[in-house]
């Protein structure tokens, strides 16, 4: 084959050279002659993945023009200079933010202490759940069943219309308590998968130089299933941010009901809508990103 | 500097420093240790041999309870050990395990793993139990490794920081799981000769191992296990050159000609 010629590490003639079955001296004494080429430039592939480019272009490119032009059959009527105001105003020299600015706050404030809260109750209930405990075991059940069963949004009414009022709490902590409990079952399910998934070993090593269980997981065993928690816990970040959206039935005043009410003002209906979806869409990437970034870190500590 | 014989030495006293008597253990119906009674004096230093799946492991696991028995009793330096007792981590402080596959932590450097059960059990302080770990590193040749990542090291090298970070919880007694079988050949002499030191040094030992020319060295006893049952306990000349029962005698001539 010419290609893989091309591809050889060293010229042709010390191959042939050598009988079948000894390694090639010129090639042992040389490094130089050892390293690798550099990937040839390949026209057909480059070319293939151009076009697939182009395509996802023309895809997307297609789309936004049969929104537009749907919004033009409707005589839809943008108004994307009225926007900038959402976010902030100037008055007289004077700053001031805007509803669409205060909405993010209070989002990042639901997904960022339910989320905290989240994997706190997923460590809790992983423990309990991998613990000898029968009444850790079946109260950790119960609540996984009883979560994952039911609707997202009845749970919310719940904490809302039932437990807001026992409990004496506002609708904001009655959203972050329901995201909270709604998320951790799941981080709970990560956690364990994590613990389980570091070797055996590790466990005896720890019980075996007379560390408490406590030390032992906190030094030896979490440490090392943090690799195996961190990329789905992200996903399961990114979902409560997205999740936290629904508290706007119970009107907190956050970034999705901000838009509603912004809406029943304003009728820009189209323009809205695409901007929200736009900042959760930025914030979920920020954090996919940032955690990334982590990992990579993490990584290279290890070696 | 703490001498190491000084520390490890204990004097030879008449009352075992472990005696397990009608040691018996089941997974779930498979009886995979019976009726096991085995007292080891002080200094005494135990080879431990038999097929694979004689039960040799589940026996030492059970002194420091990495295995729960269910019948039998076990006391290591006169208190009894038992499944779920209380304070099962004083015990285990006192008895240095090592394994076959090291177990060393990969997340920590080679220093940290030596200095983390001092540090977070008996409260001692960073730079004593830095100090400590040192001397261990060097006692089995490693010092000029304290700042490495155990993946970074050979397996014999490994080997060796896992008798450190049991050594540097000053136990009473070391036992050794099968220490040289998941080595390359020619890193298993450096982990015998730090065995074979530490045995000049007075430590008291359990070591399960096939390797003859140590146990030859350094052993009172062979301990030969077959199906969960102790066969046979003899001196090693004897036991080597002499075997009394038909599967020892076996086991013998399986493990010369191979
Ligand atoms: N966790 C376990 N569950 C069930 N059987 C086990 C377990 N551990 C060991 N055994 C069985 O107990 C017997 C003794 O095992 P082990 O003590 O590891 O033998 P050895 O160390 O002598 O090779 C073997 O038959 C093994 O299959
Ligand atoms: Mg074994």
């Amino acid at each position: 084959m010419e290609i893989a010629s091309d591809y050889m590490p060293w010229p042709r003639e010390s191959m042939s050279e050598e009988s079948s079955n000894t390694v090639s001296k010129s090639s042992l004494r040389d490094p130089d002659r050892r390293q690798r080429p550099h990937d040839k430039f390949d026209p057909v592939r480059s070319i293939k993945t151009v076009g697939q480019i182009g395509w996802a272009i023309l895809t997307l490119a297609v789309a936004g023009w049969l929104i537009w032009r749907g919004a033009m059959a409707m005589e839809y009527n943008w108004q994307w200079y009225r926007v900038e105001p959402f976010f902030y105003r100037v008055v007289d020299g004077e700053f001031i933010w805007g509803p669409l600015y205060k909405g993010l706050i209070v989002t990042l404030q639901l997904a960022s202490i339910s989320g905290v809260l989240a994997i706190i109750i997923g460590f809790i209930t992983a423990f309990a759940r991998l613990s000898q405990s029968r009444a850790g075991g079946l109260i950790a059940t119960v609540y996984l069943e009883a979560i994952r069963n039911t609707p997202l949004i009845v749970q919310l009414f719940l904490f809302y219309f039932v437990l807001a009022p026992i409990l004496g709490i506002d609708r904001f902590w009655a959203g972050i308590l329901c995201l909270a409990f709604f998320e951790g079952s799941f981080a709970s399910e990560i956690i364990r998968g994590g613990i389980q998934g570091v070797d055996h070993g590790q466990f005896e090593a720890g019980d075996a130089i007379g560390l408490t269980p406590w030390n032992k997981y906190f030094y030896i065993i979490i440490p090392q299933s943090m690799p195996l928690i961190l990329p789905p816990l992200t996903g399961l970040l990114i979902s409560l941010i997205k999740h936290s959206a629904i508290v706007s039935v119970i009107a907190v005043a956050e970034l999705t009901t901000t838009g509603l009410n912004l809406i029943s003002d304003t009728f820009m209906a189209f323009e809205i809508w695409f901007i929200i979806a736009g900042i959760y869409l930025a914030l979920t990437i920020t954090l996919s990103v940032c955690v990334g970034q982590l990992e990579k870190k993490m990584s290279i500590q290890k070696r | 500097m703490p001498d190491v014989n000084s520390d490890l030495m204990t004097p030879i006293s008449t009352t075992p420093l472990v005696e397990i008597s009608g040691l018996c253990k089941w997974y779930g119906k498979f009886s995979a240790l019976f009726d096991i009674n085995l007292n080891v004096s002080r200094g005494e230093k135990v080879v431990v041999c038999g097929p694979s799946g004689s039960g040799k492991s589940t026996m030492i696991r059970c002194i420091n309870q990495l295995e729960e028995h269910q019948a039998g009793r076990i006391l290591v330096d006169g208190k009894e050990v038992k499944p779920g007792m209380k304070n099962i981590e004083d015990v285990r402080r006192d008895i240095g395990m090592v394994f076959q596959s090291f177990n060393l932590f990969p997340h920590m450097t080679v220093v940290d793993n030596l200095t983390i059960g001092p540090i977070r059990n008996k409260g001692i302080s960073k730079s004593d139990a830095t100090e400590t770990a040192m001397h261990f590193l060097e006692r089995v040749h490693i010092s000029e490794q304290a700042t490495k990542y155990p993946p970074q090291l050979s397996g014999g090298q490994q080997q060796r920081v896992a008798i450190a970070r049991a050594l540097c919880l000053k136990p009473k007694i070391m036992l050794f799981d099968e220490p040289t079988s998941a080595l390359d050949p020619e890193t298993i002499a450096g982990v015998l000769d730090v065995m074979i030191e530490l045995a000049d040094g007075g430590m008291t030992m359990i070591c399960v191992t096939h390797e003859m020319g140590f146990a030859r060295k350094v052993a009172d006893r062979v301990v030969f296990m077959d199906h969960g049952e102790i066969v046979e306990i003899a001196d090693p000349k004897s036991f080597f050159n002499n075997p009394q029962t038909d599967r020892s005698q076996l086991f013998l001539s399986q493990l010369l000609g191979h």
